[in-house]
């Protein structure tokens, strides 16, 4: 044996990122909520001037969850399966342990000064592509030390051949890094023009060429944010939970080159109909359909490495959260497409199906895995096993009827929407005003809200559940193999 | 050369390339199959990699060829 039986993988970055996923989930789904009940009931528009407007908030609730909530949930997961897949302790390398630490304090700093600057009303006007200019270079800064912190620790791994979640890691870094650079290129005006602030900025790009890049990297954001490092947490994950050997290594590798192909080329989607070239939204169209099959080739994947092992998922909250969330990704990924197809998306377009179908995805595929990987962490980065089992079944039930809630609300509110929009009287006058399809969706609204609400409250549970886990729990002598430990 | 005429080329280029990108894939499909059939990888083992995560676990595949080199 080597002298390393006294050795142990360091958690200490990866729990700094677990409190600060559970810190931004919460604001930045509280944030959703508030949004959400004011399009339902427009007059708590009002309550904080000009900081409590939807216009103020919408931007924040999307950054909060996808680059505060996610991000560091991507990184507490990193921090934690990438050791463990490499089979070497961050303790090895105090470099490493600095730039570890050095990438957390950055990232908290900068997501901070981004929640600041968001209420001030100070923003770039891209949609997930906010941030003006001093934070997005923040953000490399971040992200290097991030690839660092990836690179560096492949470098002293024992384990040569690296697992395919690390592949899933590395498209992450690879990918957000090449579609945050060319989308965030933009000219600093008051050094340019002597126009505006020292920090204001507009894109480098004009026109159509600006909306072909910022859906080029709007929809890879969907990708190699909600998509990438969701595949690479589930597939150390559930196995590791469940004990159970990914169903065919094979197929995982043949998803994910499939998945890098086609994800790059479907953006177009979003501008059907547009002044974009034809061929470019023809391909964002075919592209997208031919996403089902490395997407449903992962979740697929998933769900038969469960094969014969099917009675864990009534025994393992964990598995049911996994489950739900491999089965929440299929789901998403044959909604998307159907969007896509240019017939489709003729009704679907500027509708509410549209924020339907991403929250399908980020409730129950994104939020659902995170929390179930973040549940699989805790007892071996506390030694204690997990509070309880059955807040954490009472979390499910209410954040699936949460989802529920939100998803067919939308999907009743979107079609209805669309039709009213295209609907025309005999002269081929149009039947309705915009005013009309606005009274006849805010039940809808109230409804989506309240789904929303509950898969809050769901989220307040976990975060209980995970702080008394850290607190109170009682401690466990040694690391479970497999499925987590919990007290009834 | 005009506008559209470049954007033409563009167009077919694009195509072009998307094919040669789907045989690539379909390639390295053969290309899995065949390494194993031949003996040369063993691709499903690479799955205990998470299930014996431990750091005292053998690896599935060692990096250095002998810990004793090391020493």
């Amino acid at each position: 044996m080597q002298a390393n039986h006294a050795l142990n993988y360091d958690y200490s970055v990866a729990k700094c990122f677990t409190y600060a996923t559970i810190l931004f989930g919460i604001i930045g789904m509280l944030i959703g909520v508030v949004i959400a009940y004011q399009m339902a009931f427009p007059d708590l528009n009002y309550l904080a001037g000009e900081y409590g407007t939807f216009g103020r908030l919408r931007p924040l609730h999307t950054s909060g969850v996808i680059f505060g909530f996610l991000l560091s949930g991507i990184f507490a997961t990193w921090y934690y399966v990438g050791q463990r897949v490499l089979k070497v302790s961050m303790a090895e390398s105090p470099f490493l342990m600095i730039v570890g630490r050095l990438h957390f304090w950055i990232y908290m700093i900068t997501i901070l000064a981004a929640v600041v600057t968001l209420f001030m009303g100070i923003g770039t006007s891209k949609e997930y592509a906010e941030l003006e200019w001093p934070l997005d270079i923040a953000v490399v800064v971040l992200w290097v030390l991030w690839g660092i912190s990836i690179f560096g620790l492949i470098g002293i791994r024992r384990e040569k051949t690296l697992y395919i979640s690390m592949w899933y890691y590395i498209a992450t870094f690879l990918g957000v890094a090449m579609l945050y650079l060319f989308n965030n290129m933009e000219v600093p005006t008051y050094f340019v023009a002597g126009m505006g602030k020292w920090y204001h900025s507009v894109s480098m790009y004009a026109g159509t060429n600006d909306a072909m890049v910022q859906w080029w990297y709007g929809h890879n954001a969907v990708a190699f944010v909600f998509t990438v490092p969701i595949i690479a947490m589930i597939y150390y994950f559930l196995p590791k939970e469940s004990g159970q050997p990914v169903f065919s290594y094979k197929l995982s590798l043949l998803s994910f080159w499939g998945l890098m192909f086609v994800y790059l080329w479907a953006g177009g989607h979003h501008l059907l109909y547009s002044t974009v070239p034809d061929w470019v939204q023809t391909m964002g169209s075919i592209f997208s359909i031919i996403l089902i099959l490395p997407s449903w080739g992962s979740a697929i994947n998933m769900l038969l490495t469960m094969k014969g092992q099917w009675g864990q998922l009534k025994e393992n909250p964990l598995i049911k959260f996994m489950i739900f969330a491999s089965t929440f990704y299929m789901l998403s990924t044959l909604e998307g497409p159907i969007q896509a197809i240019k017939s489709v998306n003729a009704l679907a377009h500027f509708t509410d199906w549209i924020p339907g179908h991403v929250h399908d995805g980020t409730l129950g595929w994104v939020g659902f895995m995170t929390m179930a990987a973040l549940y699989h962490m805790a007892p071996r980065m506390y030694k204690r096993e997990l509070y309880s089992k059955k807040l954490m079944e009472s979390q499910f039930w209410i954040q699936t009827t949460g989802i529920v809630m939100y998803f067919s609300s939308m999907w009743i509110a979107g079609i209805t929407q669309g039709m009213m929009w295209r609907a025309t009287d005999q002269y081929g006058n149009l039947a309705y005003s915009f005013i009309d399809t606005v009274t006849v969706l805010i039940p809808y609204y109230a409804l989506r809200a309240t789904g929303g609400l509950l898969y809050l409250i769901g989220f307040f549970m976990f975060a209980y559940n995970l702080y008394k886990t850290m607190t109170v729990s009682k401690a466990i002598e040694r690391e479970p193999q497999n499925a987590s430990p919990m007290a009834a | 050369m005009n506008m559209e005429t470049i954007r033409e080329l563009q167009a077919y280029g694009y195509i072009f390339f998307t094919i040669f990108l789907a045989v690539i894939l379909y390639s390295y499909l053969y290309h899995l199959y065949k390494a194993e059939k031949k003996g040369t990888r063993n691709y499903e083992q690479y799955s205990n990699i998470a299930l014996h995560d431990n750091l005292d676990d053998a690896p599935v595949e060692s990096r250095t060829p002998s810990n004793k080199e090391k020493e």
